[in-house]
């Protein structure tokens, strides 16, 4: 019996690579349930992304898919986007993915208010390769680069996008599935460079070397430390391993787009 | 020259060969240009900036060249010709999403135009420093085209025929220009559109569901379509089937990796164009390309009045290489002359394919060989 979701899946595909316990399932299914919900015409997405676990997401949607190199989906979105504003297009990557290698990538796009989407599977490690430390792992933390501990101050990933100018910023987990879906709605009707970050477990990789070894360890990590403040300034929504998780709506803001500023060059013309 | 928002500027320019190539892009109906500012190359994107939105294109100054290529990837799956233009370091960081294009069989153009090197080199000086970069610049086993202007006139006729070959090969095309080239001005004649050659892009005729991104279908490429068609592919830079699936084995590697470079190479002679004066009844045949095809004739002409028979041979395109002609020719002569703006690259090339011995003129760039040099070389390889 088919699954009332297939037809957005590869069904040919599966089963899917991800480990036992990982959250970028969960996030996938959220995906395709806003995607229905708002009744997007599928044709007209495209989904990108770069390389790492979250990287394999446009494998599996059954979409114009596009899995470019490390670091570099969102540019490759970018020309996508601007070559076609009718489209929707959004990038699913890891952390290590948009904000390291691909950092810079990241914060000019949001800059230039370019209408992509981006959902972040932040999973504080480099999962793919082993456990690495990354540009979100927690001061602390411990991962195969950094055995004695993260010294590092990481990112705070959804103060850097507001920084950067993105129109929509929010934060949940792979735990909290409604909001997740709300949450990917509202980034699909917004316009403009809009960032979602998603907190989830990689209890292969992170868990284990941070007393959080089984797949339900860190939902219920993630459960019992999470805060809900909509609308917080997100300047005070660090990440300390232990502490307090704030989630949230941070940014919910207007700003002409790219698309929009370039029409309107083009008129004047 | 003003450019009054129309896209073919059909008439006598003097103009520089930057701008030129920028209008060749245009006139081969490139709306969408991703750039970085550097020298010799910026002028081909300050045009661009100026030109594209005149027609409705789309130009962005990225923050990098890493983010230029990609995009320029990005926009040509949504249907758009598309090119980038940068100089050594640019290429540089292109290198690895060049090969994504290659992978993913993504039609466009990139333009070196290129300066004395390795590393910042000679930013606003010439050389021909990345001719074996453009081949072997990024990982792996690929086969790309490449071509040499050598005068602005040829920069906008060689960047038609680039996009042309990029859509004809689903290939990103590569122009290596160099800084003489890109900077010099001269008289170019932009011909009326209707007396262009231009292949469009060929897309598929088959529908969604009856369409696999990277099956032949006929031709010795597979046809595309565009984003937000309907047909909802999927394609990766890993190693990947008829259906653009990833899949990790031996098997389908050989079959993905030689069908990306018999692609090119089965097609090289359809490809590849060269200039030859005199080479008939030549000793000796002096190979260059681009700007160092211009520098050479004084030394050629010292040589003939000294009573050698020099024939002249002019690589249009790089890559592939022409190693059947090359390898015919040196069956009967006494000797190659190669000259170019480097230590010796494509010398490699001709060295490969040639029976007969090679003689090297060459420097790594910001200087000019003189006729004595050229004349020099022309009779010891006479002997």
């Amino acid at each position: 019996m088919n699954h009332p979701r297939d037809h957005l899946l590869r069904t040919e595909r599966l089963p899917h690579i991800w480990c036992p316990g990982c959250g970028i399932g969960t996030v996938l299914s959220c995906t395709i349930k806003a995607i229905e919900e708002l009744g997007i015409p599928e044709e007209k997405l495209a989904v990108v992304s770069g390389i790492g676990c979250t990287g394999r997401v446009p494998g599996y949607l059954n979409l114009d898919s596009f899995h470019t190199t490390h670091g570099r989906g969102i540019p490759f979105a970018t020309g996508i986007k601007l070559a076609n504003p009718n489209l929707e297009v959004f990038v699913f990557s890891g952390d290590g993915d948009l904000f390291a290698i691909g950092g810079n990538h990241f914060i000019h796009a949001a800059r230039r208010n370019v209408d992509i989407k981006v959902i972040c599977i932040d999973n504080f490690i480099y999962g793919m390769t082993g456990g690495q430390m990354g540009p979100t792992t927690p001061t602390g933390a411990k991962a195969t680069t950094a055995p004695y501990g993260n010294i590092e101050r990481p990112f705070n990933v959804a103060h850097l996008a507001a920084a950067a100018g993105a129109v929509y910023v929010a934060r949940w987990t792979a735990f909290h599935v409604f909001q997740l879906k709300r949450a990917i709605a509202e980034m699909f009707k917004k316009r403009g460079f809009s960032f979602l970050e998603v907190l989830s477990p990689c209890p292969t990789d992170y868990g284990r070397k941070n007393q959080l070894p089984e797949g339900i360890d860190m939902m219920k990590y993630f459960k019992e430390k999470s805060v809900i403040r909509n609308g917080i300034d997100v300047q005070l929504t660090d990440i300390e391993v232990g502490g307090e998780i704030i989630l949230g709506k941070f940014v919910d803001i207007e700003r002409p787009t790219y698309t929009d500023k370039l029409i309107e060059l083009r008129r004047g013309l | 020259m003003r450019a009054q928002g129309k896209a073919v500027l059909t008439g006598e320019h003097f103009i520089q060969g930057d701008i030129a190539c920028a209008e060749g892009a245009i006139a081969a109906g490139c709306r969408f240009f991703g750039g970085y500012p550097i020298t010799p190359a910026t002028e081909i994107a300050e045009r661009m900036s100026e030109r594209l939105p005149q027609l409705g294109g789309v130009f962005v100054q990225f923050e990098d060249e890493i983010a230029s290529i990609a995009s320029i990837l990005g926009a040509s799956w949504a249907g758009m010709k598309t090119m980038t233009a940068t100089s050594g370091p640019g290429i540089s960081l292109m290198n690895e999403n060049i090969g994504l294009g290659v992978m993913m069989e993504v039609p466009c153009v990139v333009v070196n135009v290129q300066r004395g090197s390795p590393s910042t080199g000679l930013p606003t000086m010439w050389g021909q420093s990345d001719m074996m970069q453009a081949r072997w610049g990024s990982h792996g086993d690929y086969e790309i085209i490449a071509l040499s202007p050598n005068s602005p006139q040829e920069f906008f006729n060689l960047t038609i025929e680039a996009f042309n070959l990029a859509e004809e090969y689903r290939v990103p095309t590569i122009i290596l220009s160099d800084a003489i080239v890109g900077h010099m001005t001269e008289k170019v004649v932009i011909p009326p559109p209707e007396e262009f050659h231009i292949v469009e892009r060929r897309y598929t005729k088959r529908a969604p569901g009856d369409y696999l991104p990277y099956e032949l279908d006929g031709g010795f490429v597979p046809p595309l379509i565009k984003v937000g068609d309907g047909y909802r592919i999927h394609t990766t830079g890993l190693t990947h089937d008829e259906r653009g699936y990833p899949v990790m084995n031996g098997e389908v590697q050989e079959k993905l990796v030689k069908r990306l470079v018999d692609k090119i190479n089965l097609n090289a002679e359809r490809i590849i164009r060269l200039e030859e004066i005199d080479t008939a009844d030549a000793d000796v045949v002096v190979v260059s390309y681009g700007i160092t095809s211009r520098v050479i004739w004084p030394g050629i002409e010292l040589a003939r009045k000294k009573g050698i028979k020099v024939g002249y041979l002019r690589l249009i395109t790089i890559w592939p290489f022409p190693e059947q002609r090359i390898r015919k020719l040196s069956e009967k002569i006494s000797g190659f002359v190669m000259v170019e703006m480097n230590l010796g690259q494509i010398l490699y090339e001709v060295e490969r394919c040639s029976v007969a011995k090679t003689l090297f003129v060459g420097n790594p760039g910001g200087k000019i060989q003189t006729p004595g040099e050229v004349c020099q070389a022309i009779e010891e390889a006479a002997k």
